[in-house]
């Protein structure tokens, strides 16, 4: 069916580990955090139900942990397996942050063993929760290394090539590159928003199922007060990161916009068709959008993909994915803060089936959005592998049997996926939270 | 010591400590399968999972911390292993992650079953024996570099003594480090059940274990002599081994210092291991690829190393709150916490 290509089939497969991992990544970063604010809850407002919360968090977390770190060990070897060439380029240049995860992994491990089992050993309830900064930190250092890489392959700096030869390498300005800012928060505040959604949608699940339990609507506050926040950070940096796009990336950008002549005040175009000849049709336009995404002021000049050529211009589909990302953040943002001002203002029952509806679809939506982010700003990225330097058809292995290999873990992947989801629908079953709140002595109350 | 030695030396190190905890891991795999089997898994069950819970995820990071790290030092060996290495890497990554989901799964998640510790007992050895691949290739004879293009020759592997040889060595090794350690461990529980019968299976899995020893060392003889000479001028290291060994077999039979017994073991592999280590250098893959001719650019060596000793400084006090919690805290380990 392909050729057996192994540029293509490398690519299919890569797409697929870190597609799959950075389900598990997005949410091994931001649970963590949530968990520590409902501790620090519990122990701050004396309130058990806040403290239950940690803990049952704390345990689904970790299953998924597991397959974060089953798949992340998949993708670290995958890179040197399918992509040797840029392996190689990337050590002389990269080795640091990649190094300096591992070792975020590492604290990270560590302190999260030591939590999960010692819920009673310490005379203090503080004390427990001090071992969960260590997790925090672990768990956002190694997405700020890891997205550094990413940050990397999409400015290269920090080194010279003579003759074929890497040189004169600085770790640190490869490290920190003009990229390096917007994606990191970027990456890191997503990660936070999708983690904080996912957890409101279970409890806005259980209330539209009719639980009454106060523990619920404990949960969905929380949560979405703490999302609201981070939506709108979200938008903000994701406003900057256009801004980003416009200096160093204006293909990347008029890529995703369907930019092609070169102008100021140029529209945003929302969804849309395009023409055999290039025409947008059936699209919003939203006038001066694009010149103030790029640049502040109507009056920026966006360059359009006439003028780059075309052997480097990325394929098109992406402003699909981008179009989605931006969307779906708003949606986020305007459904979290429609909370939090409602059940703030006191006046209307936050509570109503509709907001708990959008509450709940909010969950999925933000695992696409983050999905379509990360295709968005990698297919944006191509044909490069490191913008500018090295061609991704360069950089794969040219062994034979990538095909095989992507068999194989497509099967591994779904047989994973199933039954994460079948070990936590059974693990949260059998035991309800009414039932563990009965065995604590945690006193339950309907609201 | 140039940087080129700091940066094998460190992720050597690393190795070395992945060998160790992961063999512990792994053989507890094994163990609790049999025993489940034979229906002994009452009796050591308890013990292997205070101890494995805390601790499986630090374990997967020593792998990690190698294969991130070898390819930081020396960039060449992504591409000379990275391009050999797609399917037995590959082979090795899917037992590695049915491993780790699926003892997260049985432990957090659903109730014992059966098909979850076959799985987790049967990839306790399977996975030693796929990554020591990379350890076999390195020795030269196993792969064809072509215009370019590199390539790993399968009959070449699967019809060789060594490797069966090597595979052989590794599964035993994990058996016997696993026991010895889960003795040490069910001693300091004051489970004597289970220390009865772990202490049988550390004693008979010690003799395979030093027998493979040496047949592997003489097979080597014939498949890389350079490498066969430098590690018979380290003749010394190998006797520090042997000696190790010895003790280690002496205090487990006579019941006394199952600690020391197990630090025994420690030093035997640590001595074979670094022996087999520094002979082989200065290849990192026999005759493509040396220390020298692979290495990083000194600029990143140095913020590696930098890194590496920051990192260090960090870890240890960790390690050393999680061993207090969970190796050394008596209450802990005999299940009354
Ligand atoms: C090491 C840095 C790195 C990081 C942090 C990411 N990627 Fe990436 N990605 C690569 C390194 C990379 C790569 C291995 O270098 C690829 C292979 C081909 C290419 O151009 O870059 C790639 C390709 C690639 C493609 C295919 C593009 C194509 O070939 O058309 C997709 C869809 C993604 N990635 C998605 C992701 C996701 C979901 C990530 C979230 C975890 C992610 N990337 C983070
Ligand atoms: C190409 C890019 C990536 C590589 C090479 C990579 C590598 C890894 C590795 C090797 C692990 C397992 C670590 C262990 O054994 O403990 C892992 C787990 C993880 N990764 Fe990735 N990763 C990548 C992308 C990302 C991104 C983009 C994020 C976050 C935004 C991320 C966050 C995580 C998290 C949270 C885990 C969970 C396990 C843990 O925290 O220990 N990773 N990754
Ligand atoms: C609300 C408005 C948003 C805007 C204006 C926005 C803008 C952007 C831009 C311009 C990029 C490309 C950056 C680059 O290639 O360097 C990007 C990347 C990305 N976006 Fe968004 N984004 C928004 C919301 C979201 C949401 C809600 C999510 C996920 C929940 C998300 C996830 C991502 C991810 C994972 C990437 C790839 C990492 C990166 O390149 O920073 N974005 N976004």
């Amino acid at each position: 069916m392909f050729d057996n290509d192994p540029v293509l089939l490398s690519r299919i497969l890569t797409y697929l580990t870190l597609g799959f991992h950075a389900i598990f990544a997005t949410i091994g970063v931001g649970i963590p955090l949530m968990i520590a604010i409902a501790e620090w809850m519990g122990i701050k407002r004396n309130d058990p139900h806040y403290t239950l919360m940690a803990r049952r968090w704390a345990r689904g977390f970790v299953v998924s942990v597991a397959v974060g770190v089953v798949t992340g060990t998949a993708i670290g070897l995958q890179l040197s397996l399918l992509w040797p060439n840029f392996m190689q380029a990337a050590g002389h240049t990269i080795g640091l942050p990649m190094f300096m995860e591992v070792f975020a992994f590492f604290f990270e491990a560590i302190f999260l063993g030591i939590y999960l089992y010692t819920w009673d050993r310490f005379k203090t309830k503080m004390r427990h929760f001090l071992l969960l900064i260590p997790v925090v930190i672990g768990a956002t250092a190694s997405a700020f290394f890891i997205t550094t890489v990413n940050a990397f392959m999409n400015v290269p700096q920090g080194f010279e090539v003579v003759q074929g030869v890497i040189t004169n390498v600085n770790p640190l300005e490869a490290m920190f590159n003009p990229a390096t800012p917007t994606k990191i928060s970027h990456v890191i505040i997503i990660c936070y928003l999708t983690s904080a959604f996912i957890l409101g949608m279970i409890a806005a699940v259980k209330i539209l199922q009719g639980n009454k339990s106060v523990y619920h609507k404990k949960a969905l506050h929380l949560t979405m007060v703490s999302a609201a926040v981070f939506a709108v950070a979200t938008a903000l940096i994701g406003d900057l990161s256009g801004k980003y796009l416009h200096e160093y990336q204006p293909e990347k950008l008029a890529a995703a916009e369907w930019h092609f002549e070169t102008e100021e005040e140029a529209p945003l175009i929302l969804g849309g068709v395009l023409t055999e000849d290039n025409e947008v049709k059936y699209a919003l336009e939203i006038p001066y959008a694009l010149s103030i995404l790029a640049g502040f002021s109507p009056d920026t000049e966006v360059t359009g993909l006439n003028d780059f050529d075309e052997d480097v211009l990325p394929p098109l589909f992406v402003h699909y994915f981008f179009d989605l990302m931006v969307f779906i953040g708003m949606y986020l943002a305007f459904v979290s803060v429609l909370f939090a001002v409602i059940n703030w203002s006191g006046r209307w029952n936050a509570f109503n089936k509709p907001l708990l509806i959008m509450i709940a679809a909010g969950g999925p939506l933000s695992l696409i959005a983050m999905e379509s982010g990360w295709i968005f700003t990698e297919v944006g990225r191509q044909p490069w592998i490191l913008n500018g330097f090295m061609r991704t058809s360069e950089a794969a292995t040219t062994s034979d049997h990538v095909g095989l290999m992507l068999i194989l873990f497509a099967i591994l992947y779904t047989v994973l996926g199933v039954t994460f989801v079948f070990v936590l629908r059974k693990m949260f079953k059998r035991n309800p939270v009414e039932r563990e709140m009965r065995k604590r002595g945690i006193t339950n109350y309907e609201v | 010591m140039t940087y080129e030695v700091v940066g094998i030396t460190v992720l050597w190190l690393f190795l070395y400590g992945y060998l160790i905890v992961a063999s512990v891991d792994f053989g507890a795999g094994f163990f609790s399968y049999y025993s489940k089997k034979t229906k002994k898994d009452h009796i050591i069950h308890g013990v292997i999972q205070r101890y494995l819970s805390p601790v499986w995820e630090v374990t997967n990071v020593f792998l990690v911390f190698f294969f991130i790290g070898i390819v930081g030092f020396f960039p060449d060996t992504a591409y000379y292993y990275g391009t050999a290495l797609l399917i037995p890497g590959s082979v090795a990554i899917i037992l590695l992650a049915i491993r780790g989901s699926y003892y997260a799964f049985a432990t957090y998640g659903a109730e014992e079953s059966d098909f979850f510790s076959f799985l987790y007992g049967a990839t306790g050895l399977l996975i030693p024996a796929s990554l020591t691949t990379v350890l076999t290739i390195s020795e030269g004879g196993y792969i064809t570099v072509e215009n370019g293009s590199v390539q790993l020759l399968y009959g070449e592997l699967f019809g060789s003594l060594y490797s069966w040889g090597v595979v052989v060595l590794a599964i035993v090794s994990v058996l016997f480090i696993s026991a010895a350690f889960l003795t040490y461990y069910a001693s300091r529980a004051k489970d004597f059940n289970a220390l009865e019968l772990l202490r049988k299976y550390a004693l008979f899995w010690s003799f395979p274990s030093i027998i493979m020893g040496i047949v592997v060392f003489f097979l080597l003889g014939q498949r890389n002599e350079e490498h066969f000479m430098g590690m018979v001028d380290l003749w010394w290291m190998f006797a520090i081994s042997f000696i190790a060994f010895l003790g280690a077999v002496y205090l487990i039979w006579k019941r006394k210092m199952y600690g020391t017994a197990f630090i025994l073991v420690m030093v035997q592999y640590f001595a074979a291991f670094f022996a087999y280590g520094a002979s082989h250098l200065p290849y990192l893959l026999y005759p493509y690829l040396t220390i020298y001719d692979g290495f990083t650019n000194e600029t990143m060596a140095i913020s590696l190393i930098a890194a590496f000793v920051g990192g260090f400084l960090l870890l240890i006090p960790s390690l050393y709150l999680l061993m207090r919690l969970f190796l050394f805290d008596a209450d802990y380990v005999e299940g009354k916490k």
